[in-house]
């Protein structure tokens, strides 16, 4: 299978003197749906910095390794021209434009329609239907302003601002964040249909391992800046590993676990990295 | 009490108010779009008489072309600068770019006394001079033209900025860069063209500013008051610029006319004091913004 995303070997480094990514490595194929999982602290949020290229507005810095879009180091181009040439980052905590209104949140993604791929920016705004039909309470509050939307309201605006875009390759931060569980449900059924309808690749960056692999077909697991696991979701949901410490599953004979056996977790996952 | 002539102050007041309000809308978009504080406006605002002295005066250009291309020139003059000297500043403090954008004001300064001499000037008027009577009241038609043709500009900003899509690049900008640029929208690009269109309604200002109050390399001063206007309406506030450029304007204005020119700017700065007393982020400031 072709892939469209390809990151070598990174290291990212914050103020010229933080290291968050140790040497990681990922690729996602054409048409995929691949999984990044990991704790606070990881590195997820920066790897998908480091591809959209707003590291720089956090002071960060690339300094090795190489991550290739669509077969082109992103290092050669500007953020909004990443864009343009079809890769699109819903941030972490959505991001939406709070003093705009929802309709014109949506106007503003057209931007990233520009001169790419015979999509104009016209053929971008005949998409609002498309988003209202994926997201028909966005269609009720159009004219409202986006800040006051709910969380989950929100966490559909910028998905919607995304399916405008019609990228490629859509990297998604965290979409559950701050969800009620019905709703980060509802949220990732959109996220299927889009791969699905619309044949977008996606990243996908979570917390929530096991809604995350439910619907990926690889994933990777990062601790402290590179991967330690990788492998098909099903191999994921199936190791040891990954169901004590990511998916919650109890010990072996489903005892339950104390605080004293705290040192027992951190050296097992120190031996995993 | 004279209650015509508080009325005709008033008027004159407001019509002042409304030149004001076009500078504080310059002064507003580049801050918000770009969180720079401009001091060189007023010297901007000189810059762009001189170039419509130029253009009217010197290269004898008709009034529908004169005008337009001093405020154009003023605009691009806005938008060189934000490539030459103030993109390269971008990260650094704040202090650093006010510290930037005062020097600028100096260059400015002698630029125009090299090209155009330190001594006053008077520019080409283009202004009716027959005076206007609305019943008993009377008005000065330049200033009531000068306010005219300054409301006709900021109704065509206020448009902008609110229905096309050039204006919600901006807001986006305004309000989130990060997803600005998640979005597509060229960040530099939009700074630019804030400082651009900031200039712009600065340059107009200045052109009416100085067709009633005379030109000299010096006239920037008057941005004074325009930094009270802004700081009085919050500077992040497009609104508060409005409104306080009303205020500012006629409160200026009647003090002058009842009390004497020398109590100006006294009434404003007093006015101000108790304003940031109240509501320490002007009227309509609304976030935690900069303190000047």
């Amino acid at each position: 299978m072709e892939t469209i995303l390809e990151i070598n070997n990174i290291e990212v480094v914050y103020n010229q003197a933080v290291q968050v990514l140790r040497g990681l490595s990922l690729s996602v194929p054409q048409g995929g749906v691949v999984a990044l999982l990991g704790s606070n602290g990881a590195g997820k949020s920066t790897t998908l910095k480091s591809v959209s290229g707003l590291l720089d507005l956090e002071d960060g810095e690339v300094i090795g390794g190489q991550i290739n879009f669509k077969g082109r180091s992103v290092k050669l181009d500007s953020p909004d021209k990443l864009v343009h040439r079809g890769l699109f980052h819903v941030m972490e905590g959505r991001h939406v434009f709070e003093d705009l209104t929802v309709e014109e949140n949506l106007i503003a993604s057209t931007y990233a329609c520009r001169g790419k791929r015979n999509k104009s920016e016209a053929a971008g705004k005949k998409r609002f239907d498309l988003v209202y039909e994926y997201f028909p309470r966005l269609k009720e509050r159009s004219k409202g302003l986006a800040g006051y939307l709910s969380g989950g309201e929100q966490q559909m605006l910028a998905l919607g601002r995304a399916l405008v875009a019609q990228p490629d390759l859509l990297m998604l931060d965290e979409p559950s964040l701050g969800l009620a569980p019905l709703l980060v449900e509802e949220i990732f059924r959109i996220i299927v249909r889009i791969n699905r309808e619309q044949g977008t690749s996606i990243l996908l960056v979570e917390q929530n391992a096991a809604i995350a692999l439910s619907i990926a077909d690889y994933g990777y697991i990062l601790e402290h800046g590179k991967v330690v696991i990788d492998g098909t979701a099903e191999e994921l949901m199936a190791n040891e590993d990954v169901r004590e410490f990511y998916l919650g599953a109890s010990g072996k004979d489903g005892e339950q676990r104390s605080y004293r056996e705290i040192k027992h977790y951190k050296r097992r996952k120190r031996w995993l990295s | 009490m004279d209650w015509l002539f508080f009325i005709e102050s008033s008027l004159a007041g407001l019509c002042t108010g409304a030149i004001y309000a076009l500078v504080a809308l310059g002064f507003v978009i580049i801050y918000k779009a770009t969180k720079v504080i401009n001091f060189a406006i007023g010297e901007i605002m000189m810059i762009s008489a001189y170039f419509f002295l130029t253009f009217a005066g010197i290269f004898a250009w008709p009034l529908w072309l004169a005008l337009p291309a001093a405020v154009v020139s003023g605009g691009l003059l806005g938008g060189l600068t934000e490539k030459t000297i103030i993109r390269p500043m971008l990260g650094e403090s704040p202090i650093s770019v006010i510290m930037v954008t005062i020097g600028l004001s100096n260059i400015l300064v002698g630029t125009a006394q090299i090209i155009w001499g330190g001594g006053p000037q008077v520019l080409p008027g283009f202004l009716p001079r027959q005076p206007i009577f609305l019943g008993e009241i009377y008005v000065s038609s330049k200033i009531a033209f000068s306010a005219l043709i300054a409301v006709a500009m900021l109704i065509c900003y206020l448009l902008y900025f609110r229905f096309s899509r050039g204006g919600v690049a901006l807001r986006a900008t305004a309000s989130d860069q990060a997803a600005s640029f998640s979005m597509g929208i060229s960040v530099p690009r939009v700074f630019n063209f804030a400082w651009i269109f900031g200039c712009m309604a600065t340059a107009l200002a200045g052109i009416l500013f100085s067709a009633s109050g005379g030109l000299s390399p010096h006239s920037g001063g008057m941005a004074l008051a325009i930094l009270v206007v802004v700081i009085f309406g919050g500077l992040d506030s497009i609104l508060g610029a409005l409104v306080g450029g009303l205020i500012i304007g006629w409160l200026e204005t009647i003090v002058g006319a009842f009390w004497g020119g020398e109590y100006k700017m006294l009434a404003i700065f007093t006015l101000l004091t108790l304003i940031l007393v109240i509501k320490p982020y002007g009227l309509f400031g609304t976030k935690e913004i900069e303190r000047l």
